[in-house]
């Protein structure tokens, strides 16, 4: 049997009186995309933040290849977040840095890679995510798309191991959105990084993903592949997918932003 | 700080008046956690700006931002400061029968006390408030979370190059202050007031010794530590502020850096002189 490469077991994680995070159990393997769903609101980029450590839990237990995150030194720590890259919902861009130094701070600050080598691997991803003649401008110049699409070539500008994408095709037109989806796959395919994906892309995602995993209050309500989830008897799976199909589930339609 | 803690008593008010001990233990626990949180946040940047490799580019860009960007404005209130004090300074020396003293007492409060307080507090108004904000907005549109991500520490990143431009650009801004304050007392008190230049130059060459000095620079490295520590902090935690979040979380934590600032520059102020004396 395999044996997961993230584990959350028995997750529990509360703001004050709101109990975002009620036991939660998730399974993520290597190589594969997994993504999750959910109502907004329901907590998804709060799980997707505990993989990375911006969030950690009140109790229960994180795993990496079998070992608590929390046992962990801070060594490994260092060592588990530089193989790990997260796209944030907002883009979290830097508003005073141009394009370029958005996509290459990571590689200046963390790497001793020459100018040229850097300068060689900014311009590979700006262009396979149709980011030309974008290099000096801000931030706050581009549309929200464009904006995402700079967030994603920041995210892979490493070649990580692990990549988080926390909602990475919201604000984007259909064919940005597949262009955003097959360029996910590709990656993967060519690189073989595990990807959690928290998405509302329903059904579009389920085309890249291996597993999907299903946030209800808290917990884990269904693990699976794509089509097991699509032939789940469960009422509340039953009622979400039907509902993002028609787009009126409670707050759930495909460009919600809040998770 | 200082007002933080008010601010925590204002809140727990009712509870003071029921219970006035639990009350004061609690505001002291308050006050022992955030010195002792400050005090580790500007031990770590400090820390980290000898880390490998050197920030220069960073540092100068801060340098040019807190330093350069505050001389106009260091040369306006050190030129009136040095004005008042040679007007104030000449009516009340007359009535002695000594005003030949004005440039020893000019030179004397500039350069001891007048000259890096007034500058801290000129460059806290300036650079202060603008640092807690970039700092702030940094932190609510997640892009101090992206550099945690990022194995980028954000403390080297964004803390330390600006500690260490405060650390190299307020003893010259504060020489500036007291230079450009003497030569405001010189205008006010010999060319309005009839002092001789000579008599007013010969008394600051005679009367300031180079303790005084010393003691001027020794202050103004220590405001520049506090200004950037109490600046960043209050920016870098605006998130956990309880009265409000987002933009009038920013608002208020540029408010309170300022504001605690000015007030710790005056208690340091008063100890280092007590120390220094």
């Amino acid at each position: 049997m395999r044996e997961p490469f993230i584990q959350f077991k028995n997750v529990y994680k509360s703001f004050g009186e709101n109990h975002v995070l009620n036991g939660a159990d998730l399974s993520i393997y290597k190589g594969e995309i997994t993504t999750i769903i959910g109502k907004s609101g329901g907590g998804k980029s709060v799980l997707l933040k505990h993989i990375i450590g911006l969030i950690e839990q009140d109790s229960g237990n994180i795993l990496f290849d079998g070992q608590p995150l929390s046992n962990m030194k801070k060594a490994e720590k260092k060592a588990l977040k530089r193989k790990c890259s997260y796209m944030f919902q907002g883009t979290a861009l830097f508003d005073s840095l141009t394009i370029y130094e958005n996509i290459a701070l990571p590689l200046k600050e963390t790497t001793r890679l020459s100018d040229s080598e850097i300068n060689r691997r900014v311009k590979d991803k700006m262009d396979q995510l149709d980011l030309n003649d974008i290099d000096e401008k801000y931030p706050s110049q581009l549309s929200g798309g464009m904006k995402k699409r700079v967030a994603l070539a920041r995210a892979l500008v490493t070649d990580p191991e692990t990549v988080l994408f926390d909602e990475p095709t919201t604000g984007l037109d259909p064919i940005r959105k597949k262009s955003v989806h097959e360029m996910i796959s590709n990656y993967q395919l060519k690189f073989g990084f595990t990807g959690v994906v928290v998405s509302h892309d329903i059904p579009d995602i389920f085309h890249i993903s291996q597993r999907v995993a299903m946030l209800n209050d808290g917990r884990i309500l269904f693990e699976g592949s794509p089509d097991k989830l699509a032939q789940s008897s469960d009422p509340a799976v039953k009622e979400f997918i039907q509902g993002l199909y028609t787009g009126n589930d409670n707050g759930c339609i495909q460009t919600d932003k809040k998770n | 700080m200082v007002l933080a803690a008010i601010r925590f008593v204002i809140m727990s008010q009712l509870s003071v008046l029921l219970n006035p001990i639990t009350a004061l233990g609690r505001w002291i626990i308050f006050i022992v956690q955030e010195m002792g949180r400050i005090a580790i946040f500007f031990f770590k940047s400090f820390y980290l700006m000898f880390s490998r490799p050197f920030q220069i580019k960073k540092i100068l860009q801060q340098i040019h931002f807190i330093g350069s960007k505050s001389v106009f404005v260091i040369c306006l209130t050190g030129a009136f400061t040095g004005m008042v004090l040679g007007l104030q300074g000449y009516h009340t020396l007359v009535k002695f029968g000594s005003s030949g003293f004005l440039g020893a007492v000019v030179a004397l409060s500039l350069i001891r006390e007048l000259g890096p307080v007034l500058a801290a507090i000129m460059v806290t108004g300036r650079a202060g408030s603008a640092i807690a904000a970039e700092v702030g907005i940094m932190r609510i549109s997640e892009e101090i979370d992206a550099l945690d991500t990022m194995d980028i520490n954000p403390l080297r990143f964004l803390v330390s190059p600006k500690l260490a431009a405060a650390l190299i650009s307020m003893p010259l801004l504060t020489a500036l202050f007291d230079v450009v304050g003497i030569i405001g007392g010189y205008i006010s008190g010999s060319l309005l007031l009839g002092i001789s230049g000579g008599i007013y130059f010969s008394r600051i060459e005679t009367s300031v010794e180079m303790a005084d000095v010393t003691g001027g620079f020794i202050k103004s490295i220590v405001f520049a530590a506090v200004i950037v520590t109490i600046c960043c902090f209050q920016g870098y935690y605006t998130h956990t502020r309880r009265e409000g979040f987002g933009a009038k979380g920013v608002s208020l934590s540029t408010t309170s850096a300022v504001v605690i600032s000015c007030v710790i520059i005056l208690i340091t102020d008063y100890v280092l002189t007590s120390l220094l004396l």
